[in-house]
């Protein structure tokens, strides 16, 4: 081992090819989606499924391979996770909005790729990596009463054993994606709920429910900021019944150490550095874009001149260019450690705590560089700084992360450091 | 492939140099800041890790490994000891690494030797200047062809251990080209005067020193790289990952001190690290060393690979400045009144931290 910030050809061909899908199918229709939220990305979406169809096949087939014994060879550092991460970093510079309609699993597939039984992952994960028509899946924890506080989670599950189902009734919204998975798809959306309300996280589960499940009704999509090409929905819960077998982890309660709930929280430690890299994707075009307009204007950013030398304006750009390299140099630390298959709980909280609010900061420095034009529809400024704002919301807020980065430098418990 | 894990060499390096940090600088920080400076023992014990024999070429009996990456994970354990200590045990750095970059065949085989001795050369190297404009790219210092001689004018400031140095290395605007040339000067020529040591708000461990120059002649063969020269924009890249993993180092000694007190001090009957208006801070100092360390190890990295790092190097300076500035002043922050009082050290690390906006051409990797 040695550090070295070399990426890989083949990775960076795959980054450069989502740039070019980013620039044909996204950002011509960027406006316009924009402008008529909720209108599906279709252009986008029928050109890519093909790609991530394939793969996500790829990924499938290695899950359906049966574990080899005998001598192994040494294994090389993956790269499924810094594909993974350029790709979304290009494609939301291209429409982060846009972005969250890929085809695929999502936050849902995310899941269940993470404390799925391989059982289950080739069950549910197959939808994603097959057919003509893409579906798409979806991950719902927040309710009206709970959004950082998970434990204040309502939605019960409740285990019917002569049918052998499971019962869940409540009501989740602002589910991304939602309305995709379960109207628009043969989809699925991974719905938080509690199968014992006395014991607090520790009761809480993942479990999986299907598209065309009785008593699942997508009730509302929000209109929001940014971010409008994506569909934030709200899900009902009318006793809905699910196979027993759809829960993910497993359905008896520990109440020490807190049993599947912990399991299941790892999963954000996948899918913060890649909600970070969305987060880059859409820094690095308010930044370029800054950069190429200044340029026409004749000011020039240089990497040389001391402090007193240096315009308001330049010193602004330097300044935001640091601060994306520091949040991309975050995200690739936690990003390549899941890859080398180690813990990475601390390092995708510091990405996320720092893309997120760089991010967000960036593109509003953009809008005001920019001017008049900055801040007109005409330009797509003002809208990056729209799509940006989430990034610091969703995935645990930027308390929320900064609050996980606390605890783990300090050794406190979440009891010790609320 | 991207990967964040030192080689197991580079690995034990860190580990003698943090033993160094801990064992030989820490005790002695305080009263060393107060006055007087580290004893010569320390700061010789520091050079006999051997980070300078390492970077000599192997023709001359070095090992010919001059790493920046390396160069930096030291220097941030340099600087998590101490920054003034760190500063002296780098020094050498500032003469030889030049010449080994840059020098000719025959400036190699005369200055460098020295560097493999036990003991280190007394050498600096003069690059700041008094004023409050100070560019490197736009030096008042010149340098003035006259025959087979060079006539060199103007003020340095900021010169490390020009006390008893024997040799420094003058840098200089070229008056024919107006590019950087560096000048090896003798402690005995003529016009060149060490003024007294200077006195400033941090580094007070560290002697430093203003350098006048008033017509100092030096032979033409004296300078850096002859007539070809030598790539002023990589010695100024160098430094300023240098002085940004430096800077690192003095973040990151603060930020550990105020994590490990703030879980001891008790307020309202309770470690004030369970509160979050401390533990945000600490948390936020957690992440801002990170990054800046990242960044020092991008800029290293490009440079160990033989890249353009001009531009990672400056933002890496850029960032890691402000950063160490940010993070001792939470630092001093989170202890309260005891953070302002000289006794406990954050104090002396936002002294020290406040400095590198200015630093320049300090150390180098």
């Amino acid at each position: 081992m040695t550090i070295s910030f070399e990426i890989p050809e083949h990775v960076q061909q795959q980054a450069d090819m989502a740039k070019m899908a980013a620039e044909f199918f996204m950002r011509p229709a960027s406006r316009e989606l924009d402008e008529n939220e909720h209108q599906r990305p279709d252009i986008f979406v029928q050109n890519i499924w093909p790609v991530m169809r394939e793969m996500q096949k790829k990924t499938l087939d290695k899950l359906a391979m049966p574990p080899t014994d005998g001598e192994k060879k040494p294994e090389r550092q993956s790269t499924q996770n810094l594909r993974l991460m350029l790709m979304i970093e290009m494609l939301s510079w291209g429409d982060a909005g846009v972005y969250l309609c890929l085809p695929g699993g999502s936050l849902g597939g995310a899941a269940i790729e993470a404390v799925g039984t391989p059982e289950q992952k080739l069950r549910f994960l197959r939808r994603f990596a097959e057919g003509e028509i893409p579906s798409w899946g979806a991950m719902a924890m927040t309710e009206p009463g709970a959004g950082s506080d998970t434990s204040a989670i309502q939605t019960t599950a409740v285990f019917d054993k002569e049918a052998n189902q499971w019962v869940l009734n409540g009501e989740k919204i602002f589910c991304t994606n939602g309305k995709l998975a379960l109207d628009e798809s043969d989809g699925l959306v991974v719905v938080w709920a509690s199968i014992d309300r006395s014991a607090g996280r520790a009761g809480m589960r993942p479990f999986v429910v299907e598209a065309g499940t009785p008593g699942v009704k997508v009730t509302k999509t929000e209109i929001k900021h940014g971010i409008r090409a994506s569909d934030t929905a709200s899900i009902v819960l009318d006793n809905a019944r699910i196979p027993a077998d759809n829960i993910l982890g497993s359905p008896e309660v520990q109440r020490e150490g807190g049993g599947g709930f912990k399991g299941a929280m790892a999963t954000f430690d996948a899918t913060r550095p890649l909600v970070s890299a969305s987060a880059l994707g859409i820094g690095r075009a308010s930044l370029e874009f800054v950069k190429e307009k200044l340029a026409e204007e004749s000011v020039e950013i240089l990497y040389n001149l001391p402090y007193h030398k240096l315009s308001a304006i330049q010193r602004d750009v330097l300044e935001m260019e640091a601060q994306l390299k520091a949040a991309y140099l975050l995200t690739l630390r936690a990003i390549i450690l899941l890859d080398q298959r180690q813990p990475n709980n601390l390092e995708s909280a510091m990405s996320k705590a720092k893309a997120g609010k760089v991010v967000t900061q960036i593109s509003q420095k953009a809008v005001e560089l920019l001017g008049p034009m900055g801040y007109s529809r005409e330009w797509l400024a003002e809208k990056w700084m729209r799509d940006a704002k989430i990034n610091d919301i969703f995935e645990g807020t930027g308390q929320i992360n900064t609050l996980i980065v606390a605890r783990r430098i300090l050794g406190y418990s979440s009891k010790e450091l609320g | 492939m991207v990967s964040f894990t030192p080689t197991p060499e580079q690995q034990q390096l860190i580990d003698t140099v943090r033993r160094y940090a801990a064992n030989d600088i820490r005790p002695i920080t305080h009263e060393s800041d107060e006055g007087g400076g580290f004893p010569a023992s320390v700061i010789d014990k520091g050079w006999q890790i051997g980070l300078v024999p390492t970077a000599i070429p192997e023709a001359l009996g070095g090992l010919g490994e001059m790493s920046a990456l390396t160069g930096a994970l030291a220097a941030e354990e340099l600087a998590f000891g101490d920054l003034s200590a760190a500063l002296a045990v780098m020094t050498p750095a500032l003469f030889a690494y030049p010449v080994s970059l840059y020098g000719t065949e025959e400036q190699r085989e005369v200055w460098l030797p020295p560097f493999l001795e036990e003991k280190a050369p007394k050498v600096t190297a003069a690059l700041l200047e008094p004023g409050i404009f100070f560019d490197a790219h736009d030096l008042k210092t010149t340098a003035t062809l006259e025959g087979a001689k060079v006539r060199l004018n103007g003020a340095k400031a900021y010169v490390p251990l020009a006390g008893d140095a024997d040799m420094m290395l003058v840098y200089a605007k070229n008056s024919e080209t107006g590019g950087a040339d560096a000048y090896l000067v003798g402690r005995g020529a003529d016009g060149l005067e060490i003024e007294g040591e200077e006195k400033l708000m941090g580094l007070r461990a560290l002697s430093t020193y203003r350098v006048k120059l008033n017509d100092v002649r030096v032979d033409l063969p004296s300078r850096l790289g002859g007539a070809a020269g030598f790539d002023y924009q990589v010695v100024l890249n160098r430094s300023r990952v240098a002085l940004a993993a430096l800077a690192v180092g003095v973040a990151r000694a603060s930020f550990e001190y105020a994590r490990d007190y703030a879980k001891e001090r008790q307020a309202f009957g309770a470690p004030i690290a369970t509160k979050q208006a401390i533990a945000f801070m600490l948390a936020e100092a957690a992440i801002e060393v990170d990054a800046a360390r990242l960044m020092v190890w991008e800029a290293a990295w490009q440079l160990d690979q033989g890249q353009d790092a001009s531009k990672a190097a400056y933002l890496a300076k850029q960032y890691a400045d402000k950063a160490a500035l940010t993070v001792t002043d939470s630092g001093v922050q989170v202890l309260g009144g005891y953070g302002f009082i000289r006794e406990y050290p954050v104090e002396r690390w936002l002294r020290n931290a406040r400095g590198f906006t200015t630093f320049e051409g300090l150390a180098i990797v």
